[in-house]
């Protein structure tokens, strides 16, 4: 048995993020970190790999750099990491890179008794698209948003999250999961951990690697094989110094300020 | 993939997939259909509805009252509960027959994983969690002069879009407009190539219309055919559990409602009116260091250097002057609102909004107009 | 000359890091106030390896090397001066003279547990009448038959209230003067041993600190530690090794403090500007950071040296001496910088001033350093 972990390496965008003079955002100021809900899919892999015994094998799409994150994983506990990169694949957007993904988890193998497994979403995108995407490609069965997994023999059952409580859910292998944050607290690297890291196998797939695969020739993929494209993109005006609200009488400064909050979505 | 996506002129009108759990429609599904209605008359086609359940025929009407000209339903006791499956199937069959060139979900937690799935089977572009959807571009074009920092000039030249090398007019297309880098950046997003062109869309940002009983009447109801069998649906819900809202503590809070010094003069009453405004905005009370000291607060409450740090979307602080240690555990939330009574307290220096006065004035009026301001949407 | 770190060096600092400022530092005011041992920490770090971190996995380490046990105690003592003396007494002052001392036998009895941190590990040598002359030793050990009797006590012992394994030095003959010492592994419910009570003390409230009470102590004459009168030398080299330990707290505290202060600086405002806008904000944290630098800079080299199985003694000794009068430096001016804030026991810096002074003392005081580095450089 084996988990394949699908993960991506992002600009930690939960702290301050500075944005440039010209409106674009200043990604050198966003430190680059493993994304949450990823951890928190390897974490459940590595809780079943210390029950069971099975290989946990992380994947990821992403430049060259994306491998020392890929033997951060190991150092959790991870066997085996898989770099799919390639000039040939930049530029796609969720429905390319799902392809590319499942054609790369494809390659790894995936067995009866495999499950693949995502976080919910990724925060520089925020699409949590990719997890459903590459079930779709590989035909196999979703559960989304898990905050809780427990395999019997071959069939997982997965409490699903609802925003108003949740659905419990039973689903047999092979099948992906996408994973929220709620569903464990993941490991550090061990010191132990970090000393075998580097002598685990390291794979890296590039275009040449999975151009075979049916879901991949060059419309499938970068741009050619994104149907969504960027239109524009802006950042949302700096906040500027506050506002002291003087329209009178209290009545009035509450009103106006409860129609700004509404305008801005905040309630 | 057995039908041609690529033929745009083929595809028409805009849908909306309506949500419903347990024989009830989400209220986001009044939000989207409004929404929808706009894009619609933009476009100058129909809006549908597209209702998935079992014996849920009686739903569809109400949804006509908020602007859908008819609402296709797709009836099977196997798509009774929701199953991603179930309901992938049932969908793209029917968008396959009957092509739609807009099709939009709300951004729910099922939204969000039956979006991707349709749209990856039907090779077509998906954009997740919109806050503003656009057809007409001097609509649009207003939107960005006032959302955004782009020059005017660049404004201007957004009628068309390079797409594979080649122009590409934009005029027809579905502007989807969503944050992303956790909100520090929007993008607007374009499915230029294929339909439908599909979104998710965040629930509680789109204006819901005003119900209209005789449009509600004569809206029309269709059941496409469509196949599903066991074969097709590989999860079984075993059950479904509404839970209580776990109580929210103050680290994960969303809104929080901070009380210090200024409620010194009856403690219970601004304890109290602080309650009524976090219960008003979903989230929960906090206190300043004096407030814990004078033992009108517990510990856990303490906003500060020492007690919790907090992030949340919106900070109200009540009578609190703003003293470095207390600053220092709430200064980057995203929207700082204070009321106190001096002017010149520090806590103005850092706040988005400020309201000079009273605070045992000022909160319950917030939570009135707060609570105008919610029913209004 | 490589002053860069290895792949698996920086992947260690980050995870100290994350592990200390999420672990850690949210105890860290807490335990000082409550002079309280952090057992659960203890628990946790040992699930990570951060109890055995340069001993071979065969004895049940972490296989990893000196440095990566230094960056262990600088990361946690940045944010906990208390959680770091904890891995480092026990590391270095226990887990060390065993591995390097100890029979076959005692390896495979003792480390094992030591080094998963199932144990505590402690080192008793300092006694009331000899602390800087550690030669004045009062405990004797007697020899009758198959065990040794010990009787007498130690004082100012690190994780004496919470360890089950101590290294302990005693005189088994008083007339060969330093000579005449020798080690013992002591275990807690070995009859006639007891521990005193906790040592109340100006800074690292948290840590153990208690003295060891030999009244004729059973020691199975098995876990003698190396041979009889070798003690001492056998104290010497494990002090040379604890020193590195201790240098690696004082670099932490240190660069803890500037941290905190550059942050302080840069929030709070008098006069219309903020504090990081005046000169003199500027200039002390210069010199702050230059010498904590410079510090770890010591600390690392001493650290390699030992790796290598180098000459190091001289090396562990500047480091000491040089990042423990740097801490007290450094964390004073951090506290006037902070002004009145700092003073107060809202803010971090004022317990990383209590913390700092310490590292001055124990394990070999300045001047001892000082003795160790002249000696050294042969002026006599």
């Amino acid at each position: 048995m084996k988990i394949i972990v699908s993960v991506k390496q992002v600009p930690d965008t939960s702290g301050k993020v500075a944005v440039n003079p010209d409106g674009t955002l200043d990604r050198a100021s966003m430190q680059a970190i493993i994304n949450p809900d990823d951890l928190n899919a390897v974490e459940a892999a590595l809780k079943l790999k210390d029950e069971t015994g099975c290989k946990v094998v992380v994947v990821t799409m992403g430049p060259p750099p994306a491998a020392g994150m890929l033997r951060e994983l190991m150092a959790r506990g991870a066997d085996e990491g898989v770099l799919v990169s390639a000039r040939e694949f930049g530029g796609s957007d969720t429905y390319a890179t799902s392809q590319i993904l499942a054609a790369a988890i494809s390659r790894i193998g995936v067995e009866k008794d495999d499950i693949v497994m995502c976080g919910r979403q990724a925060i520089d995108g925020d699409t949590a698209q990719v997890g459903p995407q590459i079930a779709e490609k590989l035909h196999l069965p979703q559960v989304t948003y898990a905050a809780d997994i427990q395999k019997t023999g071959d069939t997982i059952t997965v409490k699903r999250m609802l925003e108003d409580g949740y659905m419990t859910i039973k689903v047999k292998t092979p099948c992906l999961l996408t994973c929220i944050k709620e569903l464990n607290t993941p490991r550090y690297m061990s010191v132990g951990g970090i000393f075998e890291a580097y002598g685990k196998p390291l794979q890296t797939f590039d275009y040449e690697t999975l151009k075979d695969d049916a879901l991949i020739d060059p419309t499938t993929i970068g741009l050619k094989g994104s149907p969504t494209n960027i239109l524009t993109s802006f950042t949302p005006p700096l906040k500027g110094a506050g506002l002291m609200l003087n329209e009178g009488d209290d009545k009035a400064n509450c009103e106006k300020l409860a129609g700004i909050l509404a305008k801005k979505h905040i309630i | 993939m057995s039908f041609n996506n690529t033929d745009i002129a083929a595809f028409k009108d805009v849908w909306v997939f309506c949500e419903q759990r347990q024989g009830k429609l989400m209220p986001t599904d009044f939000e989207l259909i409004s929404e929808g209605r706009k894009l619609a008359d933009e476009l100058g086609v129909d809006l549908c509805g597209l209702l998935l359940g079992d014996k849920v025929e009686g739903l569809a009407k109400e949804l006509g009252g908020y602007g859908a000209d008819k609402v296709y339903v797709c009836e099977s006791p196997m798509l009774k509960n929701y199953t991603t499956d179930g309901y992938t199937t049932a969908i793209c069959q029917v968008i396959e027959e009957l092509k739609p060139e807009v099709m939009l979900f709300g951004a729910s937690n099922i939204g969000r994983d039956l979006g991707p799935r349709c749209a990856a089977r039907l090779h077509t572009g998906l954009c997740a969690d919109c806050t503003h959807l656009d057809v007409d571009m001097p609509i649009y074009k207003d939107f960005l002069r006032e959302a955004s920092t782009l020059a005017p000039e660049k404004i201007e030249g957004l009628n068309t879009a390079m797409v594979l090398g080649e122009k590409h007019d934009v005029s027809r297309d579905l502007k989807m407009t969503r944050p992303a880098f956790g909100g520090h950046l929007m993008a607007s997003i374009i499915c230029p190539r294929f339909r439908p062109a599909m979104a998710t869309v965040r629930p509680g940002v789109m204006k819901k219309n005003p119900f209209d009983q005789a449009k509600a009447d004569a809206c029309q109801i269709v059941k496409p055919a469509f196949t599903i069998t066991e074969d097709d649906v590989q999860t079984e819900v075993v059950e479904i559990v509404k839970a209580a809202k776990k109580l929210v503590d103050l680290i994960g809070a969303d809104f929080i409602v901070s009380v210090g010094r200024g409620i010194g003069k009856d403690v219970a009453g601004g304890i109290k009116l602080a309650e009524e405004l976090a219960a008003e905005l979903g989230g929960v009370v906090g206190g300043s260091r004096a407030t814990i000291d004078s033992g009108w607060l517990s510990a856990d409450h303490q906003v500060g250097q020492t007690g919790k740090t907090v992030h949340p979307k919106v900070y109200i602080a009540l009578g609190i002057s703003g003293a470095i240690q207390h600053k220092a555990g709430m200064q980057d939330s995203e929207c700082i609102i204070a009321v106190n009574k001096n002017d010149t307290a520090p806590i103005f220096e850092i706040a988005d909004y400020g309201i000079c006065g009273d605070l045992f004035k000022v909160a319950p009026m917030l939570t009135e107009a707060v609570r105008a301001a919610k029913a209004a949407k | 000359m490589d002053f860069h770190l290895s792949n698996e060096q920086l992947m260690l600092r980050k995870m100290y890091r994350e592990f200390a400022e999420t672990e850690v530092k949210p105890l860290a005011e807490e335990i000082d106030e409550e002079e309280r041992f952090p057992m659960e920490t203890v628990e946790k770090m040992a699930k990570l390896g951060m109890m055995g971190i340069y001993f071979p996995k065969e004895y049940g380490g972490a296989g990893g090397d000196v440095l990566s046990y230094a960056m262990c105690v600088e990361e946690l003592a940045k944010v906990c001066g208390t959680t770091a003396v904890i891995v480092s007494a026990h590391t270095s002052l226990c887990c060390a003279p065993i591995f390097e001392n100890g029979t076959e036998e005692q390896k495979q009895k003792y480390l094992p547990d030591l080094l998963s941190g199932k144990k505590i590990g402690a080192f008793g040598l300092t006694e009331p009448g000899a602390g800087t002359d550690a030669s004045g030793q009062q405990t004797t050990a007697v020899l009758e038959g198959d065990h040794y009797v010990l009787n007498g006590s130690k004082c100012f012992i690190t994780n004496g209230n919470v360890a089950d394994t101590f290294v302990v030095l005693a005189m088994t003959d008083k007339k060969a003067g330093n000579h005449g010492i020798s080690a013992f592994i002591v275990e807690r419910d070995f009859p006639g041993f007891s521990q005193g009570k906790h040592e109340k003390k100006m800074g690292i409230r948290g840590s153990s600190t208690c003295d060891l009470i030999f009244e004729d102590c059973i020691v199975p004459k098995e876990n003698l530690l190396g041979k009889e009168g070798k003690g001492f030398k056998i104290a010497m080299q494990t002090l040379d090794g604890g020193r590195i330990g201790i240098a690696a707290q004082a670099l932490g505290l240190a660069e803890g403090a500037i941290d905190e202060t550059v942050k302080y600086t840069k929030e709070r405002v008098q006069f219309g500007k903020r504090l990081s806008q005046f000169q003199n904000t500027q200039f002390q944290l210069a010199d702050m950071h230059c010498r904590t630098q410079a510090a770890q800079y010591l600390v690392y080299a001493a650290a390699c040296k030992k790796q290598l199985h180098e000459d190091y003694s001289m090396d562990a000794a500047m480091a000491k001496l040089f990042a423990a009068e740097t801490a007290s430096d450094v964390t004073r001016r951090a506290v006037q910088l902070f002004g009145g804030y700092g003073y107060t026991r809202e803010y971090p810096v004022e317990r990383m001033m209590r913390d700092a002074k310490i590292t001055e003392i124990y394990e070999g005081t300045s001047e001892v350093q000082r003795m160790v580095i002249s000696g050294h450089l042969g002026v006599k």
